[in-house]
Order: C-alpha cells, then structure tokens, then sequence
C-alpha cells in the first residue's frame, strides 16, 4: 500500500508515493525525482557525499527516511545554482579549480553553504570545522577551502552593494 | 627514415582510432586514457588543440572505449601523458598533415604556403575557403600513422602549458549526472552481490524468507554456484534485503584474516619466490662500517570515495559493458574468459567513477553486473556495492617490510646499497594474471594465477623505487615475493615506491645524522643528477631550509627526495610539523621537475592530492584484521580530515624541452619520508613503522 509523501525539493513542491516510508530521502532525490547531484558515498551517514540542507539545516541522506522530511524545504546542489547562473561557492570552485575527482564536491559545497549562510566570515580554522564531516579523498582540501573564502568574500561585496 | 611511433600509436596505427570530424566544426579525439579524477581529459583536449590548431571549445574526448578507442591497456603508473599524450600529439599532427596534403591539391598551392587556424586553411594568410570539415569527406583517416607530421615547436604551444580549467568539473559543482553511479537505462534492475568470503567458500543455507522480509518490497535470486545475486527494481529494496544478507546466508569453507597477520613481520617466514636484482653482493672484504635499519607498512586500502559500480546488458548475444575501471580492454579480455564469450561480443565502455587511485573495485563491480546480465537477458543490470563491501573485498595495497643495509666509505656516505624486501604482489589486475571476484564464486572457477609482481621493465611492483637515485657504487635489491598473502593484494597509487621511498630515504637522513651532516647537504654530496639536485636545491630554497637545527624540541622539519620509478618526474618535499601525543601537519613545500607540463594547475593539482594522500596514510591508515577485515568503514578506517591537512606550497621545474612525465604518483614517496624525517627531527628518535600512530609515538616517547 503506497503512502504520499509532500515537501519541497529547491523551492519546488514534490509529492511522491512510495510503498515504504523508510526510503531514504537520497534514494527519493536520485531515483524518483530524477536529481543525481546528490551523491551516495557511504549509506553510513560518515562520508557527507548525501549533504542537503533540511529547512536550512546541512544534513546527510543517505539513511534519513523519506518520512521524517514530510513538509519540510530540503536544498540540494542543483538548488544552488547551474551553468548559466552560478552559486558564488559554485564560481569559485570552478575558478579555484577546487576538486579532482569531484564526486565529494555535491555535498561539500553544501556544507560550505550552511556555513556561510550562519558566518559570512569564517577563518580558514571555522572552515575546516564546517567541513570535516565531508570526507575528499583526492586532497582537493586547500582548494575547496581557498574557493570557499572567495565565495565569502564575494558574497560579502555582494550584500555591501 | 621516421622515428619509430609512440608506443601506443604504433599499437593502434590507424589514424581513425584517434581522430574524427564528425560535424562541422566539431574535432572528436579519442584515448584509451580514462578519467580517473587527475585530469586526463583536460589535458588531452589541449594537446589535440595544438597539433590540429583548433580552439580547445570544438574538442570533445571519448575516452574508454572498446568499440572505438585506442588500446592502451591501463590508466596507470603515471603514463596517460608521457606515452599517451605523446601518442596523441602525433597522432593529431599527422592528422593535419593529412589535410594539408588535400587542401595543397584542392587549391592547387604547396603545403608550405598553408596554415591552420581554429580549423580553417589559409594560403599566405588568406583564407582558401577549406577547412578540416569541407575537406573531410575526402580525406580517409582509416590509414596508419607514419609519424611525418610536423609537432609543434614548444614556442608555439598555445593551449599546452596554459592552466586551462578542467573540462569535467564544472558538471560535477553543478551536480549534473556525471558518474557511472547516475547512469540510468529503462527497465533497468539494481543488483547487489551476496559476496563469496573467500575462494573456496561456499553456500550453506540461504534463508530466502528472512531476506525478503527485510527488502519490504519485491526482490528476485540469481544465482550460480556460489555466486548469489539479489535484485528488484527498487534500490532501497535491493539494498535491505543485501544488508540482510550477510546474517541470513551461510558459508562454509570461510577464511577469515587474524590480527595477527596485518602486520608487516608476519611476512617473515612465509612461502617466498626469490628475486634479486642489480650488483652481485660481494660481501664486506674491506671491513667497512656497516648500518642496517628496517622499516615497516600496513595494508592500505584504496578507499575511493564512492564504492564501485558497474552497469551490463546483454542482448542479442552482444554483452555491453559500462564501468570506471583503469582498462576495458584488460576488463573485455577477462569478461570474455570468465563468461566463455568471444571479445568480440563485447562492448566496455568506460564512465567515470569517483576518484581512483589503482586497482579497486571497478572491474569486480562490472563483473558482477555482466555475470548477472548473463542470466537476465534483455534486461540492463546496475550494480553498486555497498561501502562496506568495498572496504571489505577491494584488493588492498600490501604489507611491506624493506630492511636497509649500507656499507660505508670514511665519510660515513654508502658506498654498496642493500634493499631487501618481503612483499606480496602489488599486480592482481584482470589480464594480468589477477581473477575477477563475482569469477571465484562461479561453478568452475578459474585456477590461481602463478605468482608475479609487475615487471621490472615497467617499474617493477614491490621493488618500485626500491634502488637509490644516488651515487652508490653498489646497490642491489633483494625481493621475497611472498605468495600467500591473508587478503587479495593488488596496485595502489605508487606502488612499492611509498614504502621503499620511505625506507631508503630516512636511512639517508639516518646516515646524515651518523655523519654529522645536513640532510639537504648531505643528498647533495651523493648525488651527480643535475635535475635530482634542482628540485632539492629548489625545496630547501622554498622552505628556507636552515642547516643544523637541535632535535628532539617537538616540532621538525624534514626532506626527502625521490625520482618515481628512477626514470619519471622528479620530486622534493619539505615537510614541518609538530608532535606532541599526535603529529600535527603544519606545512608541506614541494619542488617537481616533470618535464614539459601540459597544465601547470592540473600538475600541482595532483602532486597537492599525492601530498595529502600520502600524510594521510603515513599518519593514520592500516587495514586492520580480527575475524577477518575489521576496517570496513571511515570509523574503522579513517582518512585525513579537514582540520588536519597541511599548507601546501608547490613549485615546478618546467623543463619544456624535456618528455612530459606523469606525476599523480612522485610525491606519495617522497612525502611518506619527508614526514617521517620531521618527526625524527621532532622527537629526536627513530619510529621506522607506519602509520605513524598515537600509540607508536608513545612508544617511542616512553623510551627515551
């Protein structure tokens, strides 16, 4: 017997109907909703390859029943931004070049945005904190922080403005 | 007469294996080189740019593909650039002499009054009117390469040597579907393996209710001796009922790894092929002075970010493939063994997976996918494993003791050099003796491959690095190829050349110290090689480097140097740190001289990976056993964090005229020493094992 379940996926109302309301919301966003940016790296809730914000806040999942996020606003990495009109994080890890393989990058620039949204300023220290529940296991990890201090400076100006 | 083709070209001469024009305007060039996240794409592109004079925007790059791309065999052992880049520029610029022939003829003028410019043909600067696609119909690629074709003069490089962005990545910061992992076919079922433990092992009981219950949704059973598969249509059906699994399916005949083996002296003792290598040993006949030291390393896992994946269909009597291994060709062979099919029946494709860094789990997951297809015609199989399962059955790095044996002259430098090593294999890769896992399982497994390590021509496995660059009179390299290792081992980033790095050059800072010397000024004595000097010189430079610092005050510096297989990129790294009852990486400094750079920021890109891996299996990785792999996940197998890398400062040694050399693999030697010296500098004492744990360095501590 399949059970609806609403919320919002990048500022869009979703309602999908599933048989078992503990799928997790990254097998919802993947294989019912079509959105492959958020990535499976471990079903651990360890890796943060599944980062989405939940109402703001940067959660992994991978294991987060499909139940529990029932009216909520969830953010994902498509909601951020795309080529024509690119997140400031997402500008500057393209011109930070920050990643090899990229696969981490979905659910770091996720992190980096939960960051940002509570700390426009953050040192390198506040940085590192932020994303050590994101695992890059190319050693991308300078660059991915360098792009997240330009994006802060950039989104610092911007609001200046 | 011609200069013989790059290896890989004189492999797959025919100039349509590398180049089309297949619309206007559009270049294809395609490569056996697959994407592994270091790059390899981008740098294609801007080669292909170059040679053909077009703009990099008109380039695509197949890569990975048994239907249409070259053979050359795998992505590996630092090579796509030195032999496949350079395979590639020729393959363009006869390409273009080609069409320069043709537009010669078709506007009645000699080559020489021709150029090239984004693709157009100009006569003395002005346009003909012709370029590569009007003039495509007529020109037949099908021929074999000669090598006429003029490469560019490095003066004229545009594209090449620019740090032009990685083509890849901005689909990937967009979250597009970019990997294997988000390929998605109609009617397609997700698979998961109930993995076989070990060769040998096989089913007891398979208690089919309890897995159902757990799927909470519709599952079905494949299996084939002892190979069980369980797939539906729902992934996370599919994935409860595999987790499930584990406890609901019983073996017999397992195996299981004891603490007791993960240690590197448990290879001491065991069944051996002996291998020895360089200047007889001719004993000590002049009395010299003597210095031996050992040094040890665990198992290391590859640990990619995402566990494997594999996609197949058959259909028709045609096997497709889609996989993120480092070969299709190796993976077809292997398939086409495995499943009694001829290769001709099958297509692998490559797709990129997430970060690779050697023989992980790709071709096993592909495997799984086509043994499964095999028995659901029709119907497209995607495999995933699990994280676990990755940590689990991924062939690991092996466990390596090298002891170091140096007689020495008055100076206290060496003069007669002894590495001697005990090492499992670093070589199981499909087609190269190694057996696909899904195949151990299957009614009639194939037998067990003869014990080999990868040959000393291509930089020899467990010997890798294992001879000094320096001026030793003597140096030899004795190697107990230990043949029954606890777990399956296989290639990982540099292999041998971490652990040999490691050794050899702490004893070097070992006989400095003895010597009453500096480290840097200490290399520099024993070393003639005029760009092995450059890049110390170079390091200690960046670092500002100060001679005769006290040790034992907390924090250190330290230096190592390598050249990767003795014949590739040269490297020197700096490292500082500080050591209190863990280490604390503060700073890294690295000096590289890889000849001509194709890109300058996809280089230190990788040689800044090579740097953080390294610390990160120097300082904390070990694959632990107890009742078999007891490192199954990032709790239980940690890797280097945020908070904890180092600044990295990196500068290379551009020497344009010189072959590009690969360099995703030069730093993790010198890196692993380089810490390992600093710590010594740190603590004022020896710690020859890695990692470097909390507990080992208490150990050490507690002594003094």
């Amino acid at each position: 017997m399949s059970k609806k379940f609403d919320f919002s996926v990048n500022g869009q109302a979703v309602s999908v109907s599933l048989d078992n309301e503990e799928t997790p919301l990254l097998n919802v966003l993947r294989n019912d909703l079509g959105l492959m940016g958020t990535r499976f790296g471990c079903g651990l809730e360890q890796c943060g390859c599944c980062m989405v914000l939940v109402d703001g806040v940067p959660e992994k999942c991978c294991t987060k029943p499909v139940w529990s996020v029932t009216g909520k606003n969830i953010i994902t990495v498509e909601g951020l931004g795309n080529a024509a009109r690119p997140h400031p994080l997402q500008q500057a890890f393209i011109d930070e070049q920050a990643g090899q393989c990229g696969y981490c990058l979905a659910g770091i620039l996720i992190s980096a945005k939960a960051l940002l949204d509570k700390n426009p300023e953050p040192s390198r220290g506040e940085i590192a904190q932020a994303l050590d529940g994101n695992i890059c296991r190319c050693g991308s990890h300078n660059r991915i922080m360098r792009a997240v201090e330009k994006a802060a400076a950039v989104m610092r100006a911007g609001k200046a403005r | 007469m011609n200069a013989p083709l790059p290896g890989p070209l004189n492999d797959n001469p025919n100039l349509d294996r590398w180049v089309a024009f297949p619309s206007p305007g559009k270049v294809t060039v395609l490569t056996g080189r697959v994407e592994l996240g270091q790059g390899v794409l981008t740098a294609m592109a801007q080669i292909a740019a170059d040679e053909l004079d077009v703009a990099i925007e008109r380039v695509t790059v197949r890569s990975g593909d048994t239907a249409k791309a070259p053979n050359e065999g795998y992505t590996a052992g630092s090579q796509s650039i030195q032999f496949g880049g350079v395979a590639m520029r020729q393959a363009c610029a006869d390409v273009r002499a080609l069409f320069l022939d043709q537009a010669a003829k078709v506007v009645g003028c000699k080559v020489a009054e021709l150029s090239i410019d984004d693709g157009r043909i100009y006569r003395n600067g002005i346009s003909t009117g012709q370029d590569y696609w009007t003039l495509s119909s007529a020109v037949d690629l099908g021929v074999k390469a000669t090598g006429d074709g003029v490469r560019k003069r490095v003066a004229d490089f545009k594209s090449i040597g620019a740090s032009g962005g990685r083509l890849d990545l901005p689909g990937k910061i967009f979250g597009e579907s970019a990997f294997i992992h988000d390929m998605q076919i109609d009617g397609m079922a997700h698979a998961r393996v109930v993995r076989q433990p070990n060769r040998g092992a096989t089913i007891g009981s398979i208690d089919e209710n309890a897995i159902r219950r757990a799927a909470k949704g519709p599952i079905e059973f494949v299996r084939s001796g002892n190979f069980l598969a369980i797939l539906g249509a729902d992934e996370t059906a599919v994935e409860a009922a595999s987790v499930a699994a584990v406890n609901h399916v019983t073996w017999q005949n397992v195996e299981v790894a004891a603490p007791i083996q993960q240690e590197a002296n448990w290879l001491l003792q065991r069944p051996v092929v002996e291998r020895i290598f360089g200047t007889p040993d001719a004993g000590n006949p002049q009395g010299r002075e003597r210095y031996e030291a050992t040094y040890t390393r665990g198992y290391l896992a590859h640990a990619s970010i995402s566990p494997s994946c594999g996609l197949a269909l058959f259909k028709d009597a045609k096997l497709t493939v889609w996989t993120h291994c480092q070969g299709v060709y190796p993976l077809r062979a292997a398939l086409a063994k495995t499943l009694k099919l001829e290769p001709a029946s099958i297509v692998v494709h490559h797709v990129q997976g997430s970060g690779c860094y050697g023989h992980n789990g790709a071709d096993d997951a592909a495997a799984d996918a086509a043994i499964i297809a095999m028995q659901k015609p029709g119907q497209p199989i995607r495999v995933r494993w699990r994280r676990e399962e990755e940590f689990i059955y991924e062939p690991k790095t092996p466990a390596m003791m090298v002891k170091v044996r140096a007689l020495l002259d008055d100076a206290g430098k060496p003069v007669d050099w002894t590495q001697e090593i005990w090492s499992p294999t670093h070589n199981q890769r499909p087609g190269a003796g190694g057996n696909l896992l899904g195949a151990l399982a299957l009614p009639d497994p194939p037998p067990e491959p003869p014990p080999s390590d990868v040959p000393e021509a291509n930089g020899g496995g467990a010997t890798r690095n294992a001879e000094p660059l320096y001026d030793i009179p003597a140096k030899r390299i004795l190697h107990h190829l230990v043949t029954e290792a606890p777990v399956r081992t296989s290639a990982l980033r540099g292999l041998g050349a971490m652990p040999n790095v490691f050794a050899l050059e702490c004893c070097i800072d070992e006989l400095a110290e003895r010597a009453g010397q500096d480290p840097v000024q200490y290399r520099l004595s024993i070393t003639a090689d005029k760009r092995a000097r450059a890049v110390i010189e170079k390091v200690a430079a960046m670092a500002k480097w100060i001679a005769a610092t006290p040790r034992g005050t907390g924090t250190g510096r330290g230096i190592a140097f390598a050249r990767y297989k003795n014949r590739a990129a040269y490297s020197a790294v700096v490292v500082e740190l500080s050591v209190e009852e863990e280490i604390r990486l503060h700073r890294v400094w690295c000096a590289t001289d890889a000849g001509l750079v194709i890109n300058p920021d996809g280089v230190i890109n990788q040689l800044e990976g090579g740097i953080i891996q390294s610390a990160s299996w120097v300082l904390k990785e070990q694959v632990r056993f107890d009742n078999g792999i007891a490192s199954f996940d990032w709790e239980t197998y940690p890797v280097l964090k945020f908070s904890e890398v180092p600044e990295i400062e990196i500068e290379l040694i551009n020497t344009k005229d010189e072959v590009p050399l690969g360099v995703g693999e030069v730093t993790a030697g010198p890196t692993a020493a380089a810490i390992g010296n600093a710590v010594s500098h740190a603590l004022g004492a020896h710690i020859r094992d890695l990692p470097l744990t909390r507990e080992r360095i208490m150990a050490s501590l507690l002594k003094e």
